[in-house]
């Protein structure tokens, strides 16, 4: 699973992408975030308020009961800021 | 039309290039968001645009053809810019062109208010105190619901 990190989460978990398999039990976004905010600080500290945390799975918008497949491509990121 | 683009941008250049020899448009809007170099009263040295590309042009692509599902629009242009910008610099265009003014101007509004919380865009402002990543506002999100 390719996972992408962009703005406040890239600095915090201090990369902005990498390659995960999370085990089988992982099946959904939000069991995704439970998961990856248990893999150090950094990750814990940007996915800490899940009311701050969107995610976009193969560049769509998804809800955190959203079902994952192994290749999909996943990005976290914070509220967006353009415009 | 979309561009995502590291590069500045002319809006009446850009206005002219999209009415060229077009006789059935009425009426042009345009939307240009600028830096500015406070945020409260925080003086902004400058800014720097993240965003991920692939999904901005994507999301940009799905607002601009909801705009145009909408009102009757001959043509339209969203410019959006990356990487960092002074106080003063262009961040972003929007340019919507109808037979008349109202769907220009009301269609231009709409995707200037959906870009700011859909398109996958962040600032980081460089303050006195180091660089501080853009927190969103509530007033964006309820900019947009008037259009649900």
């Amino acid at each position: 699973m390719k996972l992408l990190y962009f703005a406040l989460f890239r600095a915090r978990i201090g990369r902005g992408e990498e390659e995960l398999a999370p085990p089988a039990e992982v099946k959904t976004v939000g069991g995704l975030v439970d998961w990856l905010a248990q893999r150090g600080p950094g990750y814990r500290a940007a996915l800490a308020d899940r009311r701050l945390v969107r995610v976009a799975v193969n560049q769509d918008y998804v809800d955190f009961d959203h079902p994952l497949a192994a290749n999909d491509e996943v990005a976290l990121f914070p509220p967006v800021t353009g415009g | 039309m979309i561009r995502v683009q590291r590069e500045d941008f002319d809006p009446g250049a850009e206005m002219a290039a999209l009415t060229r020899d077009r006789h059935d448009i009425g009426g042009v809007a345009c939307f240009v968001g600028l830096v500015r170099d406070m945020a409260g009263d925080r003086p902004i040295r400058a800014m720097t645009l993240e965003h991920y590309p692939g999904m901005t042009e994507k999301k940009l692509g799905e607002i601009e053809a909801e705009a145009h599902r909408r009102w009757p629009l001959q043509a339209s242009l969203m410019i959006h810019r990356f990487g960092r910008l002074d106080p003063g610099d262009r961040i972003v265009l929007v340019v919507t062109a109808s037979a008349h003014r109202q769907a220009a101007l009301e269609s231009c509004q709409f995707l200037i208010d959906w870009l700011k919380t859909e398109a996958p865009f962040w600032k980081l402002e460089e303050t006195p105190e180091g660089g501080e990543w853009v927190s969103a506002r509530d007033s964006d999100e309820s900019a947009k619901k008037r259009w649900l």
